[in-house]
């Protein structure tokens, strides 16, 4: 499953690391955009098997941050 | 022909820190004055309308805040360089920060806006609600500060739930969140913590009771270096998402005129227990009976400012200008009688279908609108970037008419008026709550749009 930044923005913090486990709603990360700083949680629980990111990134709408199993 | 410009002037240049609306609002007072201009802008608002506004513009860095409008020694060197004599901070970025105003003073440059000692005691938020206290105004209940779980546990059952999450040193809300019980206080505690550090370097944070269905109301108030206060009256600003502002009114048709009275009044005295100087403005939340307790106090012009001036026939900058010039009041030895009444609409980059996140794209098209009673503080136009960088706000749209009802139907006409497409905006949701019978009759408290979001969203207008 892909995970998707619903703004763009800039990646303030990354909370998980490949390999780890998670549950539902458990926040991956934060970006930050317009001086509003907006968790993304997780859909589902699961395994991340990847992180696209890194803290400092800046990404797009809609853009996958990492890919939970 | 200008307005001042003597030879015994106590600054002839003006660098203002800041961007967008507010920096172009400063620079129009300033030219009315005689004044001349600098403008400071970063890498990605080298095209942007406030740095070709001004006499001239000085590149402080990069686009990210901390690399350009916040940086110190940047802004500091750009005034050296253009031999400016004094700067405005606007709002926001450096306009509340104490090392910022001691450098400024250590530089010999004029700050304009209040003494440092008064932006350090009013701009803390404990420290602030003392002053309350001591000059006889109701405070919320609210807790000593804190940074650790333990501490907040306590302070909550003290206070009693629900209780808002604040930062010490905060302000536009950022970080702010309510918490209903005990079980999401210990989550909601440490994510304040963090945000109050990243976003203003302490992680110092306290609680405040949640006042449910308040409205929002503050005081202008304007004091100069002879020691006279006056107040200009109050604006009601309830209309609010995620603690931040969106539709501003003067006068506020929320309070009596019996609470009117006791909250200027109350205002007028925390600015004179505090020695204010320049413009300033103290917030308070009034409740279901009309109780008021203070808020905070905000040391510096507001984006919501242009209301009061259209009621009471005050330019506020000019006025902030002058007495930092060491001039007395303008209005002294007149009696100011508000007349009509006025409504700003802040339009923002954004998207209310999707809880209001901000969106970044480039403005194809801009028409905004003009004619009888309409005011327009724009920062932006047509073929403009709107990054990710700065706060949404765009511009700012503000209509005066002889009685409230005429001037929301100003408001509306203006709105059908703007133009603006490439990226989304509030337009059409400003207009929709503007239509709601809950703004007509006053109802629509701090929480109403949270409350109300799907309804206003389904709204005839949209």
């Amino acid at each position: 499953m892909d995970i998707k930044i619903p703004m763009a923005g800039s990646i303030v913090k990354i909370n998980v690391k490949k390999g780890d486990i998670i549950h539902k709603k458990d926040t991956i990360m934060v970006v930050e955009s317009m001086k509003l700083e907006m968790p993304v949680d997780s859909p589902a629980d699961g395994k991340i098997t990847e992180i696209v990111v890194s803290e400092g990134d800046f990404v797009e709408e809609n853009q996958v941050v990492a890919k939970l199993e | 022909m200008e307005l001042s410009s003597d030879e015994t002037e106590m600054f002839k240049k003006v660098l203002i820190a800041n961007r967008g609306e507010i920096a172009i609002r400063v620079i129009r007072a300033c030219k009315e004055l005689g004044l001349n201009t600098v403008a400071i802008y970063s890498e990605s608002d080298k095209n942007s309308p406030h740095a070709k506004m001004a006499d001239n513009a000085v590149k402080v860095g990069p686009s990210p805040v901390t690399l350009s409008y916040l940086n110190i020694d940047a802004i500091i060197s750009a005034a050296r360089e253009t031999n400016a004599d004094a700067i405005h901070p606007g709002y926001g970025f450096l306009a509340e920060n104490s090392t910022f105003i001691k450098r400024v003073e250590e530089e010999n440059l004029i700050f304009i806006g209040p003494p440092v000692d008064v932006v350090e005691k009013m701009g803390d938020k404990v420290l602030s609600r003392k002053i309350a206290v001591e000059a006889n105004v109701p405070v919320v209940p609210g807790s000593n500060p804190f940074s650790d779980y333990k501490n907040a546990e306590k302070e909550a059952e003290k206070v009693g739930y629900p209780v808002l999450l604040k930062s010490v040193k905060g302000g536009g809300g950022i970080g702010a969140q309510v918490i209903d019980n005990k079980s999401e206080l210990e989550r909601a505690v440490e994510r304040t913590m963090k945000v109050s550090e990243r976003f203003f370097g302490s992680n110092l944070i306290y609680l405040e009771k949640y006042i449910k269905k308040a409205h929002h109301v503050e005081v202008q108030i304007a004091a100069d270096k002879m020691g006279n206060i006056a107040h200009l009256f109050e604006r009601e600003c309830s209309v609010q998402r995620r603690y931040q502002k969106i539709i501003e009114e003067a006068p506020s048709p929320y309070i009596l005129p019996v609470t009117r009275e006791k909250i200027i009044n109350a205002a007028v005295s925390i600015a004179k227990t505090a020695n204010y100087e320049s413009a300033g403005t103290i917030e308070f939340l009034v409740d279901k009976e009309q109780n008021f307790y203070f808020l905070e106090m905000n040391t510096r012009i507001q984006v919501e400012h242009p209301v009061t001036e259209m009621i009471c026939g005050i330019d506020l900058v000019r006025e902030q200008i002058n007495i930092a010039m060491g001039k007395p009041l303008s209005f002294l030895n007149e009696s100011i009688k508000p007349l009509g009444h006025a409504i700003e609409c802040r339009i923002y980059a954004e998207d209310p279908k999707k809880g209001f996140l901000p969106n970044k794209g480039k403005i194809n098209r801009y028409e905004y609108p003009s004619g009888p009673g309409v005011r327009v503080d724009s920062g932006i136009e047509e073929g403009m970037d709107i990054s990710v960088y700065y706060d949404p706000l765009l511009l700012k749209v503000i209509a005066w008419d002889r009685d409230r009802t005429s001037a929301i139907v100003r408001m509306i006409r203006a709105l059908d008026e703007l133009k603006i497409e490439g990226l989304k905006t509030n337009i059409t949701f400003a207009k929709a709550l503007l239509g709601t019978e809950d703004f007509l009759n006053s109802n629509v408290h701090v929480q109403y749009v949270e409350e109300n979001l799907q309804n206003i969203l389904q709204g005839d207008f949209i």
